[in-house]
């Protein structure tokens, strides 16, 4: 496998000076799964960097992978699963490997996490500002009355109408989609510089859905908020990122600006992947379609792990794994964009 | 979407032995040391219960094969007249008891896997019963069980046998008393079943394999025995388990208070019953060794049941 | 064209379905409470012609998947009449007429992790509707059958021994195609067939489903709450909102010419995944929580054209041209502006 440089990974899009590392960094990241059948490769070899202010869409299939990323980086990953390699750096500094009271620390405080169900993520015996404001206080510097306030002005800043009554409500009082902006309220507490959002708005009706991705785009706009945004949705993606991540079994199959990987995939999977999705405007008879399912992680195949459904498959593909490699202003872990000896310019 | 993957393995097709072997059941099992102990003990047990007449030392419910003078000897110590040695000695009367104890476990797991028997198809008729019709009938049923759970199952068991001893004549009492003890325990633990029956049935009925059922127009009856109590058996096998623990310990205190099974044919309560008024004038072991094979055996059963509610239990999110 | 073919092969006329959603006996009495009912549909009506497509559409709580279950009797309807190839279900009454009627419909689930029983080998679950319905007697030609219609359905025969938990959920779904296809049906209801699955097998089941309503002629009634598989599979679509149709029109009219301010609101929800910039909408409000439905037209509170008529009375669902029916006040007094 090709030693390749660590960084140039990240954030062509933002241009920040190039001594500042990026907000996160992931680095050749590896999860494993230690079973009876043997350990199985949940995550291999990932590695992505989060500007400042940046929406990450993070997508896939099922048992792609997604969510186990965002949950090692937030360090809630459910045993026996483990950090078998690679590291997580946070401002430049190693996060994967804290002792669990300095990650609690770290969670809630500069980094946050959204979960799919709004009903789970709220204590439905207290009431919202009671819920708030012990975030706040736990993370804080401040009083009881600010705490408050910083409580009511960030009701308000979610778009809860009538806030000064709502607060003092109990979560069963809200409808879904005011309990998702309850859960971005409070994920917001705070200020984190990253918040991990797990499939936000899979549980919401499509009219809700709309709603609370316009919110969580102008509140990480205005509070230069950075966002890694798990979903399976790729209009989801679409609508919100500025960059996106593709994975496939356990690994990165493409990276790039949302738009390049919207309107002109390089990766086969995310060109099917693409195909897939029923557009309205297009009349077309049979959609896209990708043969089989992605394998299972006990059975990931050698060389490229899409090789056996990917049409343009050549005996490369099956032999030797591909890295991540520039493909025009993209980054795809595919053996049709070979790494050149003189780099391509990018547009 | 969770941040579960997939984890189970492509089995090969195999046997239904090799395919036991290589389950999550059996890895579960093979993983937990006290659970193995508890399985061989129960095993070992019940064979030497069912092969009692082979290996016991005598009969002891033929009074010809008694001898008098060997009473009360004390365990592995020579008879004083006779030199026979008997490992856990003997009861008044000269019998064996290690041959009482495997006679007396026959009719103590007899009673026990009857009564589990009798209550768990009570109990699971009743249940899927309540669970998919629904309505007053669910509410009936239900209300009935609620009405035993507030009594003590000991006492429904005492009043069965009281209403049995009063309707049947004496003569024939001794030979029916063990059915009825199986149906009073049997009685006093259905409950037990159709309430997790119930329930099970209630999340089964609305899943969408038994709506495809319904929608061919497969009758009521079928649906409940073909697809809905295949799926409610896993809860049910956890608390048969339990309930066999359970009801050898009521009969064994059913025998005890002298309801139970005649003193002809001794039960461990029985013999308990009996060794007890000579447990303070020395002769302890009358009492000790049926009480500790109750234990072992109430025990062992018990803590296999344990293991098997939480080996069977993530795999319940069906 | 002869007259059997005009008639529709499904007629659904002002269909209404109430759940008592009552507290028990005791509670309500205690409690002082009154009785509880939830219109899950109210007043839907719409017809379905052979060998055609039709969806509905809508969030949840409205009622879509009630009409489906109402349509395959696995809910009695409260009012109104279901007809299906000229015949009142309502009507009839004999165990064998009703076999008979059920061995031409079949039904599509949502979730392929709860439709197959996990007990069952997956020959013995696609052989059941044979066997309910005694279409083959012999052994050895129903399990023939199986192998033919997993074949069918894209999966190989050999996969009949196999049990449900070995699959993937595409594959299931397909499994569940394969048992609702054994009994030959005219007509497939499909509550949200792949609402539970990735975007790459999506893709793969509604190929497939495209496919064998081609090869057999099938007529489907499509349940689901997404535009864009609704648009690419269905002929004609009904918008429903808290249990009543708002807007039927044939597919390209509504996505093109959507005519009830619902139906605007709900296209304007569709991510825009060809970044092709949106049309600008504002989608507000949630659905109301359907035991207590607003006043009048349910949707009013959401509305930005609702007026004090809108309040008060409820639309009927009238012809607005020769294909697009809509139910709204605006519409009818020339307040919706036309785009």
């Amino acid at each position: 496998m090709s030693q390749r440089p660590l960084a140039a990974t990240g954030a062509h899009v933002h241009s920040s000076p190039a001594a500042e590392p990026p907000l996160l960094s992931v680095r050749k990241l590896r999860i494993e799964f230690p079973g009876r059948r043997g350990t199985l490769v949940a995550i291999d070899d990932v590695s992505f960097d989060v500007a400042r202010g940046e929406i990450l869409g993070m997508v896939g299939e099922s048992g792609a992978g997604k969510s186990l990323t965002g949950a090692a980086i937030i360090g809630l990953l459910e045993p026996p699963g483990r950090i078998a390699g690679g590291e997580i750096l946070l401002h430049g500094e190693p996060i994967h490997s804290l002792p669990p009271a300095a990650m609690r620390e770290i969670r809630g405080r500069r980094i946050a996490m959204i979960f799919q169900d709004p009903l789970t993520s709220l204590n439905p015996l207290f009431t919202i500002g009671q819920q708030l404001t012990e975030t706040i206080l736990a993370h804080l510097d401040i009083g009881l009355q600010a705490a408050r306030r910083r409580a009511l002005d960030l009701l308000t800043e979610v778009g809860i109408p009538a806030p000064e009554q709502r607060i003092d409500h109990y979560p069963h009082q809200f409808s879904g989609g005011m309990r998702q902006r309850v859960v971005i309220a409070l994920a917001l507490c705070a200020a984190p510089e990253l918040i991990i959002a797990d499939e936000p708005t899979t549980a919401l009706d499509v009219s809700v859905q709309a709603q609370i991705i316009a919110l969580l785009r102008r509140l990480c706009r205005e509070h230069r908020t950075a966002v890694i945004l798990v979903t399976h949705d790729m209009g989801v993606i679409a609508e919100t990122a500025d960059r996106v991540a593709v994975m496939y079994a356990g690994r990165l199959a493409e990276i790039g600006p949302v738009r390049e990987v919207v309107q002109h995939p390089r990766h086969p999977y995310t060109r099917g992947l693409m195909g897939s999705i029923p557009v309205l405007g297009a009349d077309v008879h049979r959609l896209v379609q990708i043969d089989g399912a992605m394998p299972r992680l006990n059975a990931i195949p050698t060389g490229c792990a899409f090789h056996p459904r990917c049409k343009d498959a050549f005996e490369r593909c099956r032999l030797e794994r591909p890295d991540l490699m520039a493909a025009g202003p993209t980054r795809a872990a595919c053996w049709l964009y070979p790494p050149s000896p003189n780099p391509e310019p990018t547009p | 979407m969770t941040t579960r993957t997939e984890l189970h393995a492509e089995p090969p097709r195999a046997s239904l032995l090799a395919r036991l072997l290589d389950s999550d059941l059996f890895y579960s099992f093979t993983r937990s040391p006290v659970t193995v102990v508890a399985a061989i003990v129960t095993l070992v047990y019940i064979t030497a219960a069912l092969c009692a007449p082979l290996i016991s030392p005598q009969n002891p419910f033929d009074p010809a094969t008694l001898n008098l003078l060997e009473g009360f000897t004390p365990p592995m110590q020579p008879n004083e007249f006779t030199s026979k040695v008997f490992w856990l000695g003997t009861d008044a009367q000269g019998r064996d008891i290690f041959s009482a104890i495997l006679y007396g476990s026959r009719v103590s797991l007899l009673v026990g896997f009857a009564a589990v028997g009798f209550a768990a198809v009570l109990g699971i008729g009743l249940g899927l019963l309540s669970g998919y019709v629904g309505g007053w009938v669910d509410a009936f049923i239900m209300r009935v069980a609620d009405v035993q759970l507030s009594f003590p199952a000991i006492l429904i068991a005492l009043l069965i046998f009281g209403v049995f001893k009063g309707i049947v004549p004496p003569a024939m009492q001794d030979r029916v008393a063990i059915y009825v003890l199986i149906v009073a325990i049997g009685l006093s633990d259905w409950v037990q079943y159709a309430r997790t029956v119930r329930s099970s049935t209630m999340a089964e009925k609305n899943k969408e394999y038994v709506q495809a059922a319904r929608v061919i127009g497969v009758p009521a009856p079928l649906i409940l025995v073909r697809h809905i109590l295949p799926n409610v058996m896993g809860p049910v096998l956890v608390i048969a388990t339990i309930g066999l623990a359970l009801a050898i310990i009521l009969e064994s205190t059913l025998s005890f208070l002298g309801v139970g099974v005649p003193p002809t044919q001794p039960s461990l309560g029985t013999l308990i019953r009996v060794g007890q008024d000579f447990l303070f004038s020395g002769e302890w072991w009358i009492v000790m060794f049926p009480g500790a094979a109750l234990l072992i055996l109430a025990l062992s059963v018990n803590l296999l049941g344990d293991w098997l509610r939480d080996a069977l239990n993530p795999r319940l999110r069906g | 064209m002869s007259v059997e073919q005009a008639l529709p092969l499904l007629r659904v006329a002002d269909l209404k379905c109430v759940f008592d959603v009552s507290r028990p006996l005791l509670n309500r009495i205690l409690e002082r409470q009154p009785r509880r009912w939830l219109k899950a549909v109210d007043g839907v009506s719409f017809t379905i012609d052979r060998g055609e497509t039709f969806a509905l559409v809508g969030e949840s709580g409205c009622g879509k998947s009630t009409v489906a279950r109402l349509v395959v009797g696995l809910y009695e309807p409260s009012a109104g009449s279901i007809a299906f190839d000229g015949q009142d279900v309502a009507k009839i009454t004999s165990g064998t007429e009703r076999q008979a009627l059920r061995r031409r419909f079949q039904m599509i689930f949502q979730d392929p992790y709860a439709s197959l029983n996990p007990r069952w080998r997956v020959e013995r679950i696609v052989a059941e509707p044979i066997r309910v319905f005694g279409l083959m007697r012999d052994a050895r030609k129903i399990s023939e059958r199986v192998a033919e219609l997993l074949t069918q359905v894209g999966l190989s025969p050999a996969d009949g021994s196999k049990y449900p938990h070995e699959f993937s959920g595409g594959q299931r779904q397909r499994i569940c195609i394969a048992r609702a296809l054994a009994n030959n049906p005219e007509f497939l209801v499909c509550d949200e067939p792949t609402s539970a699955l990735d975007v790459s097998v999506q893709a793969q089941i509604l190929n497939l489903m495209k496919d064998l309503q081609d090869a057999l002629g099938l007529t489907y009634l499509f349940i689901s709450h997404d535009l864009a598989v609704v648009r690419h599979m269905a002929n004609r679509v009904g918008v429903m909102y808290l249990g009543r149709l708002v807007e039927i029109a044939d597919s390209r009219t509504l996505f093109e010419d959507p005519l009830h301010p619902y139906t605007r609101m709900l296209l304007a929800t569709i991510p825009d995944i060809t970044m092709s910039g949106r049309r600008e909408t504002t989608v507000t409000g949630e659905v109301p929580n359907p035991i207590t439905p607003p006043s009048g037209c349910t949707f009013h509170p959401r509305c930005p054209l609702a007026t004090e008529r809108c309040r008060r009375e409820a639309p009927e669902l009238v012809p607005i041209s020769a294909n697009q029916l809509a139910a709204c006040h605006a519409i009818g007094e020339g307040r919706s502006t036309q785009r």
